[in-house]
């Protein structure tokens, strides 16, 4: 047996017979064309080709996985028209009399290394599209054309897939895909969490993949691991694994639409934690009862400007209304320590994580707060929006936040611009604000415990830290202890308490925060269906 | 000639879809329409080009549009960029 790492893209476990993809032998040598002018006519004729092959492409693609994933193709056949790629293609033939096939080659890769040149991750992997209208073109001209033929159901490893490559392959046949290449962002990737197949990039073989073709693999997508030739244990194991997994996800999409409730019928509210407007489907598709944590700092992460009041607005909109009246909880900018924003033009500092963030820089600039403010009271007439104040430590700065929120309505009233009820809450994630939950309870009407930077506040360890990893204990019972106290001083003053750290989606731990009496947990979109399973089996009452 | 300037608020910039749509709606016009920031402009109606301005969300763009038919160009390309970017 022989193991391989790679990134998991798409879990699941996939067991079955290799088959590797090898792009069909692309032999272009430099030649000089006999006639340029026919040259330059077998290009047009190739292109012309290529882009009625796009074109079926499209169709197949629109018919089997949707206008979104066949789109990629009408792309496709725009490069292929791109006069700045067709003209480069022309100078090679009729100034350098290279031959269509040398050209081509040479124009796509000259176009693909300025993509794959940018900073950009996203525009990185468009190189990959470059190159795959190139292929096209190239395998036209030498007449071979691949096409990859499944008789039976396989892995599929490859240096990497293209788009046309990955969308060609009959996926009733796919178990799972494997890449030497590839990223979370490649199509590939995107494809394979669509269709829900287990996948691996970037996996690490010592060997020409070639000689893997044939051999039995165990895939598992949970780990990013690869068994070539598994031994008995490992097949069992992994059998066992992937039959776990599909008996848990039938029975996780039986609680879809369920009530978070215990056989003793105690109530949940099982939230998600959202980055940005574009997790909203990951939301709605984890069945989230509403949004406990809504990261606002992505509006101003990557960027030189300060996000405007319109563009706030228009975001924290777009969430609230497609929640459809479910709470939407927003977390005023929490940038600083591990998140810096270069819109902001903060100083560099030695203690980062003890440092200036987050409302101790909203607090200090009431303009950039008031912008942020008053963006979300704007959104709040289109659906059920909550605001949090990160980082409290102190009882004075909840009040001012709650000043500074007054303002922001008066504000709006005066212009006679509507906004509708919004509930006030606050993150507890420093010590003192545990230790004054009690007076803080009665300025708000919720509490969120952010158990990250508690326990990191608490236990006074960096996360970051890989030398610390034995001394972090995210149970520790310093933690336990202060979740109690938290929720304990909120229904003493008649208010709800959740948790949106990670401890929430700790599994192991559903049961304990039910007996604590928290009121709401948020956790990452896919665990919803999961604690949801958990609450239901509990007989709390 | 016309000038309009636009905020990109889609979480992932101008990438390869958007980027199309551009170029489509652009090349609909006679006029000569660039699109760049104030370090790179290129022409609006050829797609290898506005792919590689990898323009990211929250940055500001700038159109610009010279030729007959500016005044509708510029209409058409604002609206498109507030429904789709």
């Amino acid at each position: 047996m022989i193991a391989l790492r790679g990134k998991s893209v798409c879990v699941g476990v996939a067991i079955g017979q290799v088959f590797v993809y090898r792009k069909p032998d692309i032999d272009v040598s430099d030649t000089p064309a006999e006639n340029p002018t026919d040259e330059w006519a077998r290009f047009l004729a190739a292109r012309q080709l290529a882009d009625t092959q796009l074109a079926a492409l499209y169709a197949k693609t629109l018919d089997t996985l949707g206008p979104q994933h066949a789109e990629i193709f009408d792309v496709h056949r725009m490069m292929l028209e791109d006069p700045d790629y067709t003209e480069a293609v022309q100078a090679l033939i009729t100034n350098d009399n290279k031959n269509a096939a040398w050209a081509v080659l040479q124009t796509g890769q000259q176009f693909a290394g300025v993509f794959a040149g940018l900073e950009d991750a996203y525009m990185k992997d468009r190189a990959t599209d470059v190159l795959d209208i190139s292929n096209r073109l190239v395998e036209i001209l030498l007449g071979s054309q691949a096409n990859i033929q499944l008789t039976s159901p396989a892995i599929i490893m490859a240096e990497d897939l293209t788009p046309s490559e990955t969308v060609q392959i009959d996926k009733d046949k796919i178990l799972a895909f494997v890449t030497r290449q590839g990223s979370a962002n490649s199509h590939t990737a995107i494809l394979a969490r669509t269709m829900n197949i287990p996948s691996v990039v970037q996996v690490e073989v010592g060997i020409p993949l070639a000689a893997l073709h044939g051999k039995t693999m165990v895939v598992n997508g949970f780990t990013g691991e690869c068994f070539l030739d598994p031994d008995e244990a490992t097949l069992a194991e992994m059998k066992n694994l992937q039959q776990q997994h599909k008996a848990r996800r039938n029975a996780l999409e039986k609680m879809r639409g369920l009530a978070s409730t215990t056989k003793g019928g105690r109530f949940i509210h099982l939230y998600a934690n959202i980055g940005s407007a574009e997790d909203l489907p990951r939301a709605l598709a984890g069945d989230a009862e509403g949004i406990g944590l809504f990261r606002s700092e992505f509006l101003y992460l990557g960027r030189s400007t300060l996000p405007s009041e319109e563009e706030q607005f228009e975001a924290y909109k777009k969430v609230a209304e497609g929640m459809q009246g479910k709470k939407v909880i927003i977390r005023t900018m929490d940038i600083g320590a591990d998140k810096q924003a270069a819109a902001l033009h903060l100083e560099r500092e030695e203690n980062p994580a003890l440092g200036y963030r987050a409302l101790r820089i909203c607090l200090d600039r009431p303009e950039l707060f008031k912008t942020q403010l008053r963006a979300i009271y704007r959104a709040s007439v289109y659906g059920n929006i909550a605001i949090m104040f990160p980082m409290v430590a102190s009882l004075w700065e909840v009040q001012a936040c709650k000043q500074a929120a007054k303002e922001a309505r008066e504000e709006l009233n005066a212009e006679g611009i509507p906004f509708g009820a919004v509930e006030i809450g606050i993150m507890i994630e420093t010590p003192a604000a545990v230790m004054l939950a009690d007076e803080l309870a009665k300025e708000v009407e919720f509490f969120s415990v952010g158990t990250n930077d508690l326990t990191q506040y608490t236990l006074a360890i960096d996360r970051q830290n890989a030398k610390l990893d034995r001394f972090y204990n995210p149970h520790h019972p310093a933690i336990l202890k202060m979740l109690q106290m938290v929720v304990d001083s909120a229904h003493r003053a008649g208010i709800w308490a959740g948790i949106c750290g990670e401890l929430a989606a700790d599994t192991s731990l559903t049961e304990t925060f039910l007996q604590m009496g928290f009121d709401e947990l948020s956790v990452t979109p896919g665990k919803i269906l999961e604690l949801r399973s958990i609450v239901r089996e509990s007989p709390l009452a | 000639m016309k000038t309009i300037t636009y905020t990109i608020t889609d979480e992932l910039g101008i990438h390869a879809r958007p980027a199309g749509q551009l170029v489509k709606n652009a090349s609909a016009f006679a006029s000569n329409i660039q699109v760049g920031t104030p370090a790179k402009m290129v022409d609006a109606k050829r797609i290898m080009g506005v792919m590689g301005l990898a323009v990211k969300h929250g940055q500001q763009i700038t159109l610009t549009f010279e030729g007959p038919d500016e005044e509708a160009a510029a209409a058409a390309l604002q609206e498109f960029l507030q429904t789709n970017l």
